[in-house]
């Protein structure tokens, strides 16, 4: 139990100015769960794309079972037993289990003499892992879930004894992680090694052996998970004490400020994306939308913001109609009082080549106070800008520095401040802390909340349960893109759990 | 951290990075010259020699980098937005039509300065119209501005060949060419402008067209980084989703900004038309568009690395015309060769050396900080 599978000694990586990982120690004890947590930008990815031979270190050793090794690309990584999990998944979507498996170490020109023996294989891990899948399903045909099971098996086909698992449970519904936790457990009963990066506490609380914390580039600790806390350990990623969850008061609804009727919106394939949704939102409150990623919720943000045509439906907005089955005018439901905080702020919230006043006024370029004629008024974008840098505590305060070289954080502030600042009727926001920092977590959840207690309406929708438990009034769980149930914010997780999964849903709606 | 470039500092991102790229191009073009069985050095000079020799050569070069200081906005003006305007040479040639139509109306009882503003307008307007069309047609019906551009290269071509054969032609002339204009119809030199520094303009054509060249490229810079129509563009240009989301109309912008770009290689017809030839004769473009393209990408689509860069092609063009009349077995193709490698090297392979350089910059820099680290990269 005591043999250490993987030694980090001294890694060092630097991006140009960017000191990615400081001197970087790490031991990872044979056959336990090794958890590595810290904020977006401390280092963990690199550390483990170094790990892999994404990236070769600028200085230090890497040793695997006590011998030194060198790791200059994912073949020597496997060469060397260590297998990883991507965030998003490697895997060829109109290929079989079998022949994803297979890529890349096919072993001979012609297929066949590979393909049965790789069935066999697979048929061997599956027994001594537990891990059943249809070697010869189609991969888009698959549930997330299963996906993620043929990229194990793909390590363990490669006969990785180290398994690296990259935010894996980030598109899983909370039953999928718990049966993923339990492939894990058997895994590592079996002797194997796995370390799992992640930034939810409860994953390693609930998993782990030991957890190393990383922060700005640095190891900072490592414990052992028995003997620390959620509180401790957030304090050791974000390097001051955090609130984990904001204090809120009763909500005080009003009118309804937005109400949705029989949306349906279909993709660009003609898919049904969003089917017969309704509901109403009122001023001061905050309604929640649950659901696994890619359940249609993307697609109601853009019907109801006008950034897509929705195939049938009525929305009003503060009592007026939204055109939204025709054309809309995004700039036009702005004045109306719609603000939006999109959920990709890399491609829709923000021109990241842009300096961060540039983005300040994002859709807002219209206002007059930030235009002389036909020209900007240069002056006073700035000056606005350096006066919501202050109010939001964006950081670096520079008002001129390229939006690409903010934090996720501080971005997604950026965003928030050019939403919030105007005071819209209804906010609709998208994923509001994705890969955003602990500490900006914090506030920008303060800052809902604010905004609620001030009569705004407010939508959210998140992937997190956590996040939409902490701040939703009402929750609405959608499932392959209806609403299959509301709830008070004091539903279990297991309840909610089960809704979004589609397992409750469907019942309720037989009765 | 997912972004493999970092960020070095100006004078190397702008001026090191080309300069390198540059001085590999000739090197390269160099040892062309060698395997031609002729001497590299003796090129170089009469490069060098035949762009800044003479206060006359001086003349030809800025008249040739005028030309091409418009059709580089021109290509430059639609990357901003993202659009890949390649209808340069065909922009240009239609937008002879307008300068040819005003000078034919009034050479004759106006002087210059009159005919100017309005060549410049129509200039502007047959070039905007012909990028209209293409700038439409990806807007409205989704075809791509890449392949409808080349075409409309090959329409405009077809079509100054009728014009300049069966409308614009004087009767009785054997040539394809429009009658040469009066007085009224043809720029004055900008001899005063090369004898402040002491150099006689001989018979360059450097004409007051590029003045109108520089104010061109500063209403760019105006347009590009100071007006809502820029800013939209930039948008658009950057991230035409987040555009969606501002509530930027994207076929708008797109046929705006292919007018303006259609517009100022346009503009370009004044040079050659009213500068120097004083008539519009068939083929007066000569590839001036396609130039643009390179210009642009070398220039970076800033209005302040266009000009320089549109000097340095007016220097290709006239010291590698003078190569050729110096040294017999280097052809006029040879120049094209160095031009090409010029476009491969700033254009395509610009990247090349980055990451070189910038590895030696990041560990310089990263010594000169971290004094305690044993060991660099």
């Amino acid at each position: 139990m005591d043999s250490i599978a993987i030694e980090l000694r001294g890694i060092d990586k630097s991006f140009g100015p960017v000191h990615a990982n400081k001197n970087i120690n790490l031991k990872v004890r044979k056959g336990t769960i090794h958890g590595v947590i810290g904020e977006n930008g401390a280092g963990k990815s690199t550390l483990m794309s170094i790990l892999y031979g994404f990236y070769q270190a600028d200085s230090g050793e890497i040793h695997v079972d006590g011998k030194q090794v060198t790791i200059r690309d994912p073949n020597a990584a496997i060469a060397a037993g260590i297998g990883m999990v991507h965030q998003h998944f490697m895997l060829v979507e109109n290929f079989t289990v079998l022949e994803n498996i297979m890529l890349g170490a096919e072993e001979s020109q012609i297929l066949n003499k590979g393909i049965a023996k790789a069935r066999e294989e697979l048929k061997r891990l599956e027994r001594e892992y537990a891990l059943e899948v249809n070697p010869d399903a189609i991969i888009e045909e698959l549930p997330v879930g299963l996906q993620q099971r043929v990229e194990i098996l793909k390590a363990l086909y490669r006969r990785a004894d180290i398994l690296i698992l990259d935010e894996p449970t980030g598109v899983l519904t909370p039953a999928e992680a718990d049966h993923l936790f339990r492939v894990l457990e058997q895994l590592k009963s079996q002797g194997k090694t796995i370390i799992l990066i992640t930034h939810k506490l409860r994953e390693i609380m609930a998993i782990t052996d030991e957890v190393s914390v990383m922060r700005r580039g640095e190891m900072v600790a490592t414990r052992k998970t028995a003997e620390t806390s959620v509180e401790e350990l957030a304090e050791l990623m974000v390097g001051r004490r955090v609130l984990l969850r904001v204090e809120k008061g009763a909500a005080n609804p009003g009118d309804v400020k937005l109400s949705v009727k029989g949306l349906t919106v279909k993709d660009g394939r003609g898919v049904t994306m969003v089917d017969n949704v309704s509901f109403d939102l009122r001023a001061g409150e905050i309604v929640g939308i649950a659901g696994v990623a890619g359940n249609g919720q993307s697609e109601l943000l853009e019907a109801i913001s006008g950034i897509r045509r929705a195939v049938s439906g009525d929305v009003q907005l503060n009592g007026q109609p939204v055109n939204v089955t025709g054309h809309v005018d995004p700039k036009d439901l702005r004045d109306r009082g719609l603000a939006h905080v999109p959920e990709d702020r890399h491609h829709v919230g923000l021109v990241l080549k842009f300096e961060e006043c540039e983005n300040a006024i994002l859709g807002y370029h219209h206002d007059k106070r930030y235009l002389n004629g036909v020209f900007l008024n240069v002056d006073a974008i700035r000056k606005d800008a350096e006066q919501r840098i202050a109010e939001y505590d964006i950081r670096p305060p520079n008002a001129r520095l390229k939006t690409a070289n903010f934090s996720g954080g501080n971005q997604q502030k950026i965003v928030l401040a050019r939403e919030m600042e105007r005071g819209p009727d209804v906010l609709i926001i998208g994923q509001p802390t994705r890969g955003v920092d602990v500490g900006a977590i914090e506030f920008i959840h303060k800052r809902i909340i604010e905004m609620r207690d001030q009569g705004k309406a407010v939508l959210l929708v998140s992937v997190e349960l956590d996040e939409i438990r902490a701040l939703s009034d009402r929750i609405l769980v959608m499932f392959a893109g209806r609403v299959v149930g509301e709830r008070d914010p004091d539903a279990t997780e297991g309840e909610l759990g089960l809704l979004m999964a589609g397992v409750e849903g469907r019942k309720e709606a037989a009765e | 951290m997912s972004n493999p470039y970092a960020k070095l500092p100006g004078w190397v991102e702008y001026g090191l990075i080309p300069l390198v790229n540059l001085a590999v191009a000739f090197l390269v073009a160099g040892l062309v010259v060698l395997l031609v069985g002729e001497n590299p050095f003796e090129a170089a000079y009469h490069l060098i020699n035949g762009a800044f020799g003479r206060g006359e050569y001086i003349g030809f070069t800025l008249y040739y980098a005028t030309t091409f200081i418009f059709t580089g906005l021109a290509v430059a003006v639609a990357f901003h937005a993202g659009l890949f305007n390649i209808g340069g040479e065909g922009q240009a040639y239609v937008g002879g039509i307008g300068v040819a139509l005003a000078c034919l109306w009034l050479d004759q009882t106006m002087p210059w300065f009159v005919v100017f503003p309005l060549a410049i307008i129509g200039s502007a307007l047959f070039g905007a119209a012909w990028a209209f069309l293409p700038g439409w047609l990806q807007a409205k019906r989704g075809s791509h501005i890449v392949i409808t551009t080349i075409m409309f290269n090959f329409i405009a071509s077809s079509l100054m060949v009728y014009l300049l054969t069966r409308v614009l032609k004087p009767l009785g002339s054997m040539s394809p060419q429009t009658r040469t204009f009066a007085e009224g119809g043809q720029l004055p030199k900008l001899d005063w402008l090369l004898s402040i520094f002491g150099l006689e303009i001989g018979t360059a054509p450097f004409n007051v067209s590029f003045l109108l060249a520089l104010v061109a490229a500063f209403g760019v810079w105006l347009l590009i980084w100071r007006t809502k129509l820029g800013y939209e563009m930039r948008t658009m240009g950057h991230s035409p989703s987040a555009a969606r989301y501002a509530g930027m109309s994207e076929s708008r912008i797109t046929v705006v900004t292919m007018m303006i770009s259609g517009a100022l290689a346009g503009m370009m017809a004044l040079n050659p038309i009213m500068g120097e030839q004083g008539r519009m004769q068939l083929d007066f473009v000569q590839g001036a568009g396609f130039v643009g393209i390179a210009v642009a990408l070398m220039g970076r689509s800033h209005p302040a690395g266009i000009i320089p860069a549109a000097v340095l092609f007016g220097v290709l063009y006239q010291g590698g015309a003078e190569i050729s009349f110096e040294m017999p077995s280097i052809s006029r193709d040879m120049i094209v060769i160095i031009q090409g490698l010029v476009i491969l090297f700033a254009g395509a392979l610009e990247n090349m050396f980055r990451p070189a350089i910038t590895r030696l910059f990041s560990t310089s820099s990263r010594r000169a900080a971290v004094v305690a680290q044993t060991k660099g990269a």
